[in-house]
């Protein structure tokens, strides 16, 4: 494979064809803020956290790290004052629906934003879509998926499918930047009727150590 | 409610089924029985090989989808600038008071369903009603009720 030059926040990086801005910086340890990223899933573009300046051919652009492929001869800015001042909104934006998720608490204080600036929409979920790809791409259960659209958008799991496989799973939890996710998983819980192998002595889904008698 | 679980294959079937026919097998199914049952549902996954998030994503992200029973005869009554200004609240209470529901529910006979939309686009009929994709143009209140006795 093709091995190139590009120029990152000044550093001269080499890079393979194919790889993304994020994964070329990573490289030389330059650090670009992400939250929907994940080293096993494929790119997703989704939180626009990772926007950097790029200047390819002569054109300097906005682009997403995370999905946009380095290219030879790029010069990229990971850190400038617009780029502050566009993660800054986007952080606000995302503490309308998580206002207490430590990640965004993290980038708020970087980013000077803040918490306050939206009108509350608590949804604890900012769909990074981590925990959706996470289960249909690694795992292949696809227990949970996204329903609706526009601003009503948002996780649920397939109580058939969460029913049978996410008893000893629940590897998506850690994932999830603003933990929405425990809450969407116990709603489901409720709603769903418990699978047949998973009788009241198999134990319930809570992570304490109880018999199922807390359910 | 029953279903005839032999028609949806059927219609599977008549779009071979392949996975990029999904939208076109879900809308056959809406089409006949105005709604999507979890049974269709579950079968169009298993014999498409397409897992059940991927559907529910799409079923509820389009409006023409509908995952509870719907009626019969599906009455639309536009609510655009055009209607609004010639009385179409009006239309809409007046076909409220006889089929006993509200916009966006269904009857317990199954026999309408009411909706709103925003613009037909036929705003010189204005207001316009419309009963299972027949449009009825410039109907008065009074006339709105009279319309719904035709269907059965």
């Amino acid at each position: 494979m093709s091995e190139f030059v590009l120029q990152i926040d000044g550093k001269e990086v080499t890079a393979r064809e194919g790889m993304t801005i994020v994964e070329a910086a990573k490289s030389v340890g330059i650090r670009i803020p992400t939250l929907c990223h994940h080293d096993q899933l494929e790119p997703y573009g989704a939180c626009r956290i990772c926007t950097v300046e790029a200047e390819a051919n002569g054109r300097n652009q906005l682009v997403a790290a995370c999905v946009y492929p380095a290219e030879k001869g790029m010069v990229v800015q990971t850190r400038t004052e617009k780029l502050a001042k566009i993660r800054k909104v986007l952080v606000e934006q995302m503490m309308a629906h998580a206002p207490d998720a430590p990640q965004l608490l993290e980038l708020a204080e970087e980013y000077g934003a803040d918490r306050d600036r939206f009108e509350k929409d608590p949804s604890f979920c900012i769909l990074c879509g981590l925990c959706v790809r996470y289960c249909n791409e690694v795992k292949k259960k696809n227990a949970i998926g996204y329903i609706d659209r526009g601003p009503r958008r948002e996780i649920s799991f397939i109580p058939d499918v969460a029913g049978k496989e996410c008893w000893d799973c629940k590897e998506c939890f850690p994932l999830c930047p603003t933990s929405a996710l425990q809450a969407a998983y116990v709603l489901t819980e409720a709603l769903a009727a418990p699978p047949e192998e998973a009788a009241p002595e198999a134990g319930c889904a809570c992570s304490c150590s109880c018999s199922g008698s807390c359910g | 409610m029953c279903m005839d679980i032999t028609r949806i294959d059927q219609i599977i079937d008549d779009h071979n089924a392949e996975q990029s026919s999904l939208i076109q097998i879900l809308l056959d199914i809406q089409a006949e029985h105005h709604w999507l049952p979890k049974q269709a549902l579950d079968r169009v996954a298993e014999k498409l090989d397409v897992p059940m998030n991927r559907i529910q994503h799409i079923t509820t992200f389009y409006k023409a989808f509908s995952q509870v029973p719907k009626g019969r005869h599906q009455i639309h009554v536009c609510m655009g600038t055009a209607c609004h200004v010639r009385g179409a609240q009006k239309v809409l209470d007046v076909l409220s008071d006889a089929t006993g529901i509200k916009a966006g529910e269904t009857d317990a006979e199954l026999k309408f369903s009411l909706e709103t939309v925003n613009c037909l686009g036929c705003c010189a009929l204005g207001p316009v009603m419309v009963v299972d994709g027949e449009y009825h143009g410039n109907v008065a209140p009074a006339q709105a009720a009279d319309v719904l006795k035709n269907y059965e």
